[in-house]
């Protein structure tokens, strides 16, 4: 029988009791800063510099999602994400300069501009396999990565990201059948963030909780504070471990909150401005912070230098990205097909 | 030669590719088993068992989805979609995401998997068992669309679909998998991307595709017999399509029939047609004319699809048009 289990915030006081040394911990914050610092820079180059355009979902205030889950996972285990994967893709270790200058269209850019903004989180070289821009198509395709891993005997695990818009999708009902009808080493990490566009999930999940869909699929649920980098971190280690030995998926509803709208342009305005505020004072990075600082973990100082390095990554990401041209038109029938 | 049918000429392919080829695997709905509804997996679960031959559930968004992520994974997958009528509920994972990831990742990615799937006109399956609707591809570049018309081109072009590293659509035509033909003996595949001339002739080409490359070629022999000299070229890869070979033929014949079993409107012969026309309009003698359903959906009633569908006497009579005879 499987269960649903809830992971609360995890006290500081019990970090060593998970392993958490000082260096992951500051790694931790390290990457979320840099999440962080590329998004605040991205809505800046969009909306008050105009240099980009297009569509582009901010994940700021997810950033303790995509780091922790990646922390947890190996190099070699494979993503398969969303349009919404700036984050995904900067904790999954694609260069900053890679994904800045794939939403600047540049040649430069780790799709070559090809791809933009959505499908940023492709970069196989550190196991970011994939990212799709249709609601739910992902679920299906790392089910079979899943399988693919499994069949060719890897100790590998396939891990997927969606959000609660995405559970309402046919290839979601589909692809979650699959991979618990089929025992398939994958992580299924639902990022509740209250909407789907403008759409809040109790008007547009039927269940009480997105959670016991999965568990209808005879899937292990775990509910997990999204809001906390370390509680993220500790349900993906036992999910990933269950994966990597007994090759059984796990369902992580993680959740959350968009701190802006569902896109770069969108104020998320229709939102209940209490609503925005309460979950504003659990912004990840700014309680992830506070945790360390009175656990005495990292001081000021190493803060506000952390800080500091990450924005100077940030801005030399733009740098590297306006430097760089785009493909040359005639080249482009080149990518179509594989010789 | 051996003579085959069409089926297990496919399945030949298939059992060869999988021995070849640990990475291959087979997924769909009752391919295991029950064997294939029309037996092309026949034995294949007994001789490669339960991993490599994958009974799914009714799931064909998860079946092609699933194929896009084996690849990705460095698997070759070869799935099965029961009924063509069955494509679009896993169009987004063909059209959007399979054609699409080389793409617009930067040549980071390919996928290199086969969809099979078959279409059932003539066989009195009625409007939704029945379509023919490989034309929707010519919108998809990215994807490769395959449709075999005899045992032994089934065979070469299954395995070139297997050994391709980008998706393939590979279309095969109910109403053909009982008829025989010759099959070489050895190892073989035949390229992507090239059309054959099944018969050659001076008079008319007659470009068709899948189950109407035989009615063309049995239209061709009746009129041998009024003295007109019909070529008969089959396309065999509609996505890419050989537009050289089509060109070639129509430049001496300066005379052009498009046969297929889609709806007329936006089909196949819509497509060689303006292409053809952009590139010989100088050597054309007649306007290109084209053999296809009409523009319903298809009728079950048996007398009433046997009108609907297009046929060797219809490809005679555009013959005869074309030629002002």
């Amino acid at each position: 029988m499987t269960t649903i289990t809830q992971m609360q915030e995890i006290p500081q006081n019990d970090y060593a009791k998970h392993g958490l040394t000082k260096e992951i911990l500051r790694e931790m914050l390290r990457k979320m800063l840099i999440v962080r610092k590329f998004e605040e820079k991205v809505e800046e180059l969009f909306i008050v510099k105009g240099l980009l355009i297009g569509p582009s979902h901010l994940y700021l205030g997810q950033e303790s999602i995509a780091v922790g889950a990646m922390m947890a996972l190996h190099r070699d285990d494979l993503t398969v994400t969303t349009y919404r994967g700036h984050g995904h893709a900067l904790a999954k270790d694609v260069p900053a300069n890679r994904c800045m200058a794939e939403l600047f269209g540049k040649s430069t850019g780790n799709c070559k501009g090809l791809g933009g903004s959505m499908h940023v989180a492709i970069y196989p070289k550190t196991g970011s396999l994939y990212a799709t821009a249709i609601v739910g198509s992902g679920i299906p395709i790392a089910a079979g990565v899943g399988l693919g891993l499994k069949q060719k005997g890897k100790k590998q695990i396939a891990a997927t990201f969606f959000g609660d818009g995405a559970c309402n999708t046919g290839a979601f009902h589909e692809g979650m059948n699959l991979i618990a009808v089929w025992k398939l080493p994958v992580l299924l990490f639902c990022e509740n963030n209250q909407y789907a566009m403008s759409t809040p999930v109790r008007m547009a999940v039927s269940s009480p909780t997105i959670a016991e869909r999965a568990r209808a699929y005879g899937m292990e649920t775990i509910v997990v504070n999204g809001n906390d980098v370390v509680a993220v971190y500790v349900a993906t280690m036992g999910a990933a471990m269950r994966a990597r030995e007994q090759g059984l998926p796990t369902f992580l509803e993680c959740l959350t909150y968009k701190m802006k709208g569902h896109g770069v342009y969108d104020k998320g305005d229709y939102r209940p401005k209490e609503e925005v505020a309460k979950w504003l004072e659990r912004d990840p990075i700014a309680t992830f912070k506070k945790r360390l600082l009175d656990q005495k973990i990292m001081n000021t100082a190493e803060i506000d230098e952390l800080e500091k390095s990450t924005q100077q990554e940030i801005e030399d990401s733009v740098k590297f990205a306006m430097e760089g041209s785009s493909l040359p038109f005639d080249s482009i029938s080149d990518y179509v097909y594989k010789e | 030669m051996k003579e085959l049918t069409y089926a297990d000429a496919l399945r030949e392919a298939l059992r060869e590719e999988m021995i070849r080829d640990s990475s291959v695997i087979l997924l769909g709905e009752e391919i295991g088993v029950f064997n294939g509804v029309y037996k092309v997996t026949r034995g294949l679960l007994d001789e490669f068992g339960p991993d490599r031959v994958r009974d799914t559930p009714i799931s064909e968004a998860a079946i092609a989805g699933a194929a896009v992520g084996l690849a990705l994974a460095g698997m070759k997958p070869v799935a099965e979609i029961m009924y063509m009528d069955f494509l679009p509920i896993c169009m987004d994972q063909l059209s959007t995401q399979a054609a699409k990831m080389r793409f617009m990742s930067g040549g980071q990615l390919n996928v290199p998997m086969v969809l099979r799937t078959q279409y059932s006109l003539g066989r009195q399956h009625g409007s939704q068992h029945s379509q023919f609707t490989p034309a929707w591809f010519l919108q998809v570049p990215g994807m490769k669309v395959v449709l075999p018309s005899d045992p032994s081109d089934a065979k070469g072009l299954l395995k070139s679909s297997i050994r391709d590293p980008n998706p393939v659509l590979f279309v095969e035509s109910g109403l053909l998998y009982r008829t025989k033909g010759p099959v070489p003996e050895e190892d073989y595949t035949i390229p992507l991307g090239e059309a054959a001339v099944k018969k050659k002739g001076d008079d008319v080409t007659i470009v068709a595709v899948s189950r109407m490359v035989n009615e063309s070629l049995a239209a061709a022999k009746k009129l041998e017999a009024d003295g007109i000299s019909a070529e008969v070229v089959d396309l065999r890869t509609l996505q890419p399509f050989d537009l050289d070979t089509v060109a070639e033929s129509v430049k001496r014949t300066s005379r052009l029939i498009i046969a297929s079993d889609d709806v007329r409107c936006g089909g196949i012969g819509a497509e060689i047609s303006a292409s053809v026309s952009e590139t010989c309009f100088d050597y054309l003698d007649a306007p290109i004319a084209r053999v296809a359903c009409p523009d319903t959906p298809i009728p079950f009633s048996p007398p009433l699809e046997q009108q609907y569908m297009p046929n060797a006497d219809r490809v005679i009579q555009a013959a005869k048009e074309v030629l002002g005879k």
